[in-house]
């Protein structure tokens, strides 16, 4: 097989796994939608972002989905990536023809494809439940913030599966990393109502800034929608993830 | 080099201060099924990891199907089928569908429909794989490390933890393999797997090669002296019995054990004295050394438990 179609063979295979796995059916699809509608449902009325009165509805949608990329190209993909090395599957494929830079790729891609599509329901349900405006030519910013935020968000999950030593272990303490700077960066909170001390712990980590980066193409309508520094800084924690990663990457189990 | 499929000459590996690989010789032919035995710790599954390409080594030479498993390419590992120590498979795909996914690395993989039915696994072709037995998964491995239809086929105690049937049934597919002219590299701890599968075995002792040969003929077993034992009576001794018996008689595992290089006079000696003594001599034997018996005496120095 072409090295595409090997691609592709092993996409298949690995997106299959993916919706067949009920942790990432319910965690990584499910949950994201659970807390839009909660959130939706709970808090009414307007707000503040960035100088501008929007409904919390209209806030909460970008946030739910800066939610479901991380959820779906980090934690989930963390997790999934740990869990192969762990039961030997990785050392197993090593010891096939099949290039690592394919099971790597593939594994991304999913992690990638589905933020897309999460992305995607949760703008539609906000527009069809909440009337939340679907970006027009602030479009290619918000898939732009999308593609890029997941790709970095990916590069992360293989930089740190190096230090997560069991599977059970992969979501508890990625979401250990990710719940707290929700909570700081915007996602959960509009951040007029951040203590500015914890706003700046917040800049300092990528999900502040993918979540202005998907917030910027939904609340504001024209123009492009690229919010280019915020995506600059997730880029640059993709990058800087991906050489750790590169280096530190293992195929073995830790505990052999 | 290439006459050999496996040839090791002079192989060593260490971690850290400890040598575990103290220079070994291997050879295999090709279509031989070759047996690596060894006690836990002994530099078996080292030396195995790195004909397969998983370690570096330290020292010595190593040609695995005419190449240096060290700098192995993908096409080297199109020809080499692995079965490792241990292995879960991913439990949301069905068997059909994760060999189908492994075919698909190989240049020219064998038909999927019937490698599984060479490890027996038809009838579960559609089950996930998270829903078979312990030992179904193990024949999974076994039918993906055949997907590439290789020449050589490393099994690393493809039997550990199975019960006597599974351990029969997964016999049967090695021995069929076999029929398939491939070349196998067998790691156990079973001796009865090793006589069963084996044309050739070689004992693995503290990083070196102690006994090499056929499953007959290791550490000398054809020409072994036979082997006298039978249990005591409650209260006698060794000492009790006669002196040509006495000097040579071992207790082991609660029975007495007499190395006789020719039994009928022994034999005659011993029996004698129970006469004479009114003892039973029960569960006599008299046999050959097991391929068992060779492999614990000479792993037995090096393991202080025993």
């Amino acid at each position: 097989m072409s090295g595409p179609g090997l691609f592709f063979h092993q996409f298949r295979s690995d997106l299959a796994r993916f919706w067949r796995n009920p942790q990432s059916r319910y965690f990584t699809v499910l949950l994201p939608i659970v807390f839009l509608v909660i959130f939706a449902g709970i808090f009414k009325g307007n707000t503040i972002v960035e100088g501008q009165l929007i409904s919390i509805t209209t806030f909460y949608v970008p946030g739910i989905m800066t939610l479901g990329i991380i959820s779906a190209s980090f934690v989930n993909l963390t997790q999934a990536v740990v869990t192969q090395r762990e039961s030997g599957e990785l050392k197993r494929l090593r010891g096939t023809p099949l290039p690592t830079s394919v099971v790597i790729c593939s594994r991304a891609a999913v992690g990638v494809v589905v933020a897309m599509v999460m992305s995607a329901l949760l703008l539609l349900i906000g527009r069809v439940a909440y009337n939340v405006p679907i970006p027009g030519s602030t479009m290619l910013g918000l898939v732009l913030a999308v593609i890029l935020g997941a790709a970095s968000f990916a590069c992360l999950a293989f930089a740190v599966s190096r230090i997560i030593t069991t599977a059970d272990a992969a979501a508890p303490a990625t979401n250990l990393a990710v719940l707290p700077l929700y909570f700081i960066s915007g996602v959960f909170v509009p951040e007029s109502q951040i203590p500015r001390f914890l706003r700046g712990v917040a800049s300092i980590f990528p999900i502040k800034h993918l979540a202005a980066a998907v917030r910027e193409p939904i609340i504001h309508t024209h123009g492009t929608g690229i919010s280019a520094t915020n995506l600059l800084v997730v880029a640059a924690w993709g990058i800087g993830a991906l050489l750790v990663a590169a280096r530190t990457f293992q195929f073995s189990p830790r505990a052999a | 080099m290439s006459e050999h499929v496996v040839e090791v000459r002079g192989l060593r590996k260490s971690y850290g201060e400890q040598e575990v690989v103290r220079g070994i010789d291997l050879e295999l032919q090709r279509g031989e099924v070759f047996a690596f035995l060894g006690p836990n710790g002994a530099g078996k599954t080292t030396t195995v990891e790195i004909l397969e390409g998983y370690r570096s080594r330290d020292g010595g030479e190593v040609s695995v199907l005419g190449e240096d498993p060290a700098c192995a390419d993908h096409q080297w590992r199109s020809r080499v089928g692995l079965v490792l120590q241990s292995c879960t498979m991913p439990a949301e795909l069905t068997v059909r569908e994760l060999v189908e996914l492994y075919a698909g690395y190989y240049p020219h993989p064998r038909p999927a429909a019937a490698t599984i039915e060479l490890v027996g696994l038809t009838e579960q072709r559609d089950a996930r794989t998270g829903h078979l037995s312990g030992g179904q998964l193990r024949r999974l491995d076994v039918a993906l490390a055949l997907i590439g239809d290789p020449e050589l086929v490393f099994l690393d105690e493809p039997t550990t933890g199975f019960d006597p049937s599974a351990r029969h049934h997964a016999w049967e597919v090695i021995a069929g393999l076999r029929e398939l002219g491939k070349t196998i590299f067998l790691t156990t701890h079973y001796m009865d797997e090793a006589q069963t599968l084996a044309d050739r075995v070689a004992v693995i002792v503290a990083g070196q090669i102690v006994a090499e040969g056929t499953p007959a003929t290791l550490g000398g077993r054809d020409r072994a002296i036979s082997d006298i034992s039978f249990v005591l009576s409650p209260g006698a001794s060794l000492s009790g019995l006669p002196g040509e018996l006495a000097s040579v008689a071992k207790l082991r595992d609660g029975r007495v054990h007499i190395a006789a290089p020719e039994p009928a006079r022994p034999l005659y000696a011993l029996t004698r004295w129970a006469l004479e003594n009114d003892e039973h001599l029960d569960e006599l034997t008299v046999g050959r050394p097991t391929l068992e018996d060779i492999y614990l005496e000479l792993t037995e120095p090096q393991e202080p438990s025993r």
